[in-house]
């Protein structure tokens, strides 16, 4: 039920891309891939809808950024979101407990998935 | 009979293999869900697909005395599953696990589990140094590694109910985990899996040794 939902959300996603710029079959494979690795690593504690309220969050003492915040994600830098997932919180001056990811992703899967961060929060819409 | 009612709710595939592997045969009775070689070609949908954690590292892993007991009387060592996303639900003020949803690890006799453990015992990865951690007495700077400073405890529990619940549970660390395993897989878990969800950090042979120590101290009384 739930998977058909955030499939749903996902087809949503996609199609409000869609409607903001002619997408090409590149960047919906790309948009597609990198859903498939948010869910994969990030739901954990960033939560299944995105929210910042996954499952691991009960007792952290600052908690996982909200990536439905479309104000809030609009207000950090491309490079610092790129930043804060190779080399963790503490490098941009956040929390420790986000971990650094670039021992699991390639550059290009981290590249990919800011802009994937965008379209799904819609930062970048208005 | 006691083996065959624990297995009245898994297939009737799952129910053939372990009905056929009686004598405590590895392949049969753990190879349908646990990969017991280590996979030529690693990928993230590996994670979605497998069923139970990798096995092929087990002799580096586990000590013997916890094999034998847990096969007996499994018990939860991840709270969210072998992939906690299958089993989590939206929700407020978080999320949460459909425990329900957790498949049941079945459960053997202590003569199969004796001769299992040994089996797996031979698993080796060749990964883990022997001695590479050298022990000392817990400090507060492990402690404070595995939660603060590192992180460590978003994801992993280092006492019931406190700790993330995607990872494995290392209140019991001291029972079930090898120490030497715990530095090795610490330093590189992408040595074991290019894929797996914990990320390797930069630690310092310092920060090593006392995550290990600290680790390797959890549930160390209840031995």
């Amino acid at each position: 039920m739930r998977l058909t939902y955030l499939s749903g959300s996902l087809v949503l996603a996609a199609a409000m891309m869609f409607a903001v710029s002619p997408a090409s079959a590149q960047d919906d494979a790309k948009f597609k891939a990198s859903a498939h690795l948010y869910d994969t690593y990030c739901t954990q504690c960033h939560g299944v809808n995105r929210n910042g309220k996954g499952i691991n969050t009960a007792g952290m003492s600052v908690q996982p950024r909200d990536h439905a915040d479309t104000a809030g994600m609009k207000s950090i830098p491309i490079e610092e979101m790129n930043k804060a997932i190779h080399e963790g919180g503490a490098a941009v001056n956040k929390s420790a407990l986000m971990p650094p990811w670039s021992s699991v992703f390639t550059d290009a899967q981290i590249t990919d998935r800011v802009p994937y961060l965008a379209k799904a929060v819609r930062w970048d819409a208005n | 009979m006691r083996i065959l009612l624990l297995l009245s709710g898994l297939s009737a595939l799952t129910m053939a293999t372990a009905a056929a592997a009686q004598g405590g045969d590895l392949k049969t009775q753990c190879g349908a869900c646990h990969a017991l070689e280590k996979p030529a070609n690693p990928t993230v949908d590996r994670l979605w697909e497998r069923k139970g954690p990798d096995l092929w590292y087990a002799g580096d892993k586990f000590n013997r005395a916890w094999l034998v007991k847990w096969l007996q009387n499994p018990t939860t060592i991840r709270p969210g599953g072998v992939f906690y996303f299958k089993h989590a639900k939206p929700g407020e003020p978080r999320d949460t696990l459909d425990t329900a949803s957790l498949p049941k690890h079945p459960a053997v006799d202590a003569a199969t589990a004796g001769k299992l453990a040994d089996e797996l015992l031979k698993l080796k990865s060749g990964l883990v140094q022997a001695g590479v951690y050298k022990p000392a007495a817990p400090n507060m700077m492990g402690k404070l590694a595995f939660g603060k400073l590192r992180g460590c405890s978003s994801c992993h529990q280092d006492k019931p109910g406190e700790g993330g619940l995607s990872a494995p549970e290392l209140f019991d660390a001291a029972q079930r985990l090898q120490p030497d395993y715990v530095y090795a897989y610490t330093k590189d878990p992408q040595a074991f899996d290019r894929y797996i969800w914990m990320p390797r950090f930069t630690l310092s042979e310092t920060d090593l040794q006392r995550l290990t120590a600290y680790i390797a101290s959890l549930g160390k009384e209840a031995q």
